[in-house]
């Protein structure tokens, strides 16, 4: 695999870290500022996407392996799903988190919430991760020189 | 009225953005042509008040699009064939798509309007209630993932359904013609 | 028709263009990435419309302000823009960049399996194809 530049390779390393990070504060901050589920997923596959890029396919794949980000596309629409039916089993509608705490229903809402946009992020990781390894397992057709 | 000249001016940046896109040959210049259309428009959102959904575009339409366009010029083409400049046909559809469109934005409310009807139901009732019934500061984020969760549920399986889709074109076919391979 | 109305429909008409400009790339390209690029442009200038119809002049962006427990009592009488676009639009690009992925891979399929991304030389590849069945049919009949 060819190596990239040093600078690109040591600014990675700082970046990578960082871009997790802020990625967690977006997830679990989402109901404060702006962001949420979806944007906290993007942000936390395009770190391993960053990663992949710079040091190769392999590196990355040691990281967060293929079948982790297979794993977690499904596990994100299960955490969804089960908030739903938890709600079901104890005689509330359908996602109505006022089951999570009923003496104060805001408080069941925060919990539900909370929830909720986990597995959004949980599974928008999982597939933008899977869809960067799909794209990049792919042998290229044409030579690198006619960049 | 500064809202309104930033509008303009954002907006002349995002046609000179899409007519170069239509016509640059060098697809590479085209992808990169089109993260900066994204940025733009994400500038846009933030004019219009839509901080997460500028948040979301910067993120999404900028950073994944760019990469995985990237991906696919590097394992198709890199530039595209020569076409002819100008095309009477599909100018023609446009200008009567475009004329019947804006036939049809005269009955619409005027911008900005607090009473139009996209306003004042269901939106009017988010607004004025999610702080009790909620209580959570960001009211995109109440009604995302509370008052309409079960709609949150159908994007979500969406996005995984996009995601199997494109595990099953890429790589179950190689790992198909793989097994065939090696039974011959 | 007045200033006014004028002034409130100009958005419209703008988002109209920018969609339309995409629409152009869509039919008039033959390229299919260039295609993807232009449905990208088309579904952009989609989600300003919706996002305009949500403005409110005077109008700020719809986050509550809390106190440092986090809790929401005052702030609501400002008048803030509608979330309601704003959730439909997010959730939306997300889905968009899915469905786009899609037809990304699709296109790489397609250079597989034709040795071409330009749609006219991917149609003379299906005639050919069609043609040489043709002939082995006949050959089979005959």
């Amino acid at each position: 695999m060819h190596e990239h530049h040093l600078i690109l390779r040591v600014v990675t390393k700082i970046v990578v870290g960082t871009i997790i990070l802020f990625a967690f504060y977006v997830q679990f901050h989402g109901d404060f500022s702006p962001g949420g589920g979806f944007q906290a997923g993007v942000i936390m596959a395009v770190a391993f996407i960053l990663y992949g890029v710079v040091f190769g396919l392999s590196k990355v794949k040691q990281v967060f392996p293929v079948w982790l980000a297979h794993k977690l596309m499904a596990l994100g629409v299960l955490i969804y799903a089960g908030t739903g039916l938890v709600s079901l089993f104890y005689g509330y509608p359908f996602l109505d988190y006022t089951v999570f705490d009923p003496e104060h229903p805001t408080h069941g809402q925060h919990w539900g919430i909370w929830l909720v946009e986990l597995g959004v992020g949980v599974t928008v990781s999982g597939v933008i991760v899977s869809i960067y390894y799909a794209f990049a397992s792919r042998t290229p057709h044409i030579s690198d020189e006619d960049w | 009225m500064i809202e309104t000249t930033i509008n303009i001016i954002l907006f002349v940046m995002l046609v000179v953005t899409a007519l170069a896109i239509i016509r640059m040959d060098k697809l590479f210049a085209v992808v990169m042509l089109s993260g900066v259309f994204s940025f733009l428009s994400a500038l846009l959102f933030i004019v219009m008040d839509a901080v997460d959904v500028a948040f979301t575009e910067a993120a999404v339409g900028a950073g994944i699009t760019t990469v995985l366009m990237l991906g696919t010029i590097a394992l198709t083409a890199r530039t595209q064939k020569k076409s002819p400049k100008f095309q009477l046909m599909p100018v023609l559809i446009i200008i009567i798509i475009g004329v019947a469109l804006i036939y049809g934005t005269m009955d619409m409310p005027n911008f900005g309007d607090l009473n139009s009807p996209a306003n004042t139901h269901v939106a009017a009732y988010y607004v004025s209630n999610s702080a009790t019934d909620i209580g959570v500061p960001n009211m995109v984020t109440g009604i995302l993932a509370s008052y309409r969760g079960f709609d949150t549920l159908g994007e979500v399986a969406v996005v995984f359904t996009a995601g199997v889709g494109v595990l099953v074109l890429l790589s179950g076919l190689a790992r198909r013609r793989r097994e065939d391979k090696e039974e011959l | 028709m007045s200033w006014e109305f004028i002034l409130g429909h100009m958005n419209y008409w703008l988002f109209i263009i920018l969609m339309l400009i995409g629409l152009y790339i869509v039919i008039a390209k033959g390229n299919l990435l260039k295609k993807i690029v232009g449905l990208n442009i088309f579904q952009v200038s989609v989600f300003m419309m919706y996002i305009s119809i949500g403005k409110v002049i005077g109008g700020t962006a719809p986050i509550l302000p809390y106190d440092n427990t986090g809790h929401v009592e005052y702030g609501l009488d400002v008048i803030y823009s509608n979330p309601l676009p704003h959730v439909l639009i997010l959730t939306a690009i997300v889905v968009g960049v899915a469905t786009t992925s899609l037809g990304l891979a699709l296109i790489v399929r397609i250079r597989e399996e034709y040795g071409t991304i330009e749609e006219d030389e991917i149609l003379d590849a299906e005639t050919l194809i069609a043609e040489k069945e043709n002939e082995d049919r006949e050959a089979w009949l005959a």
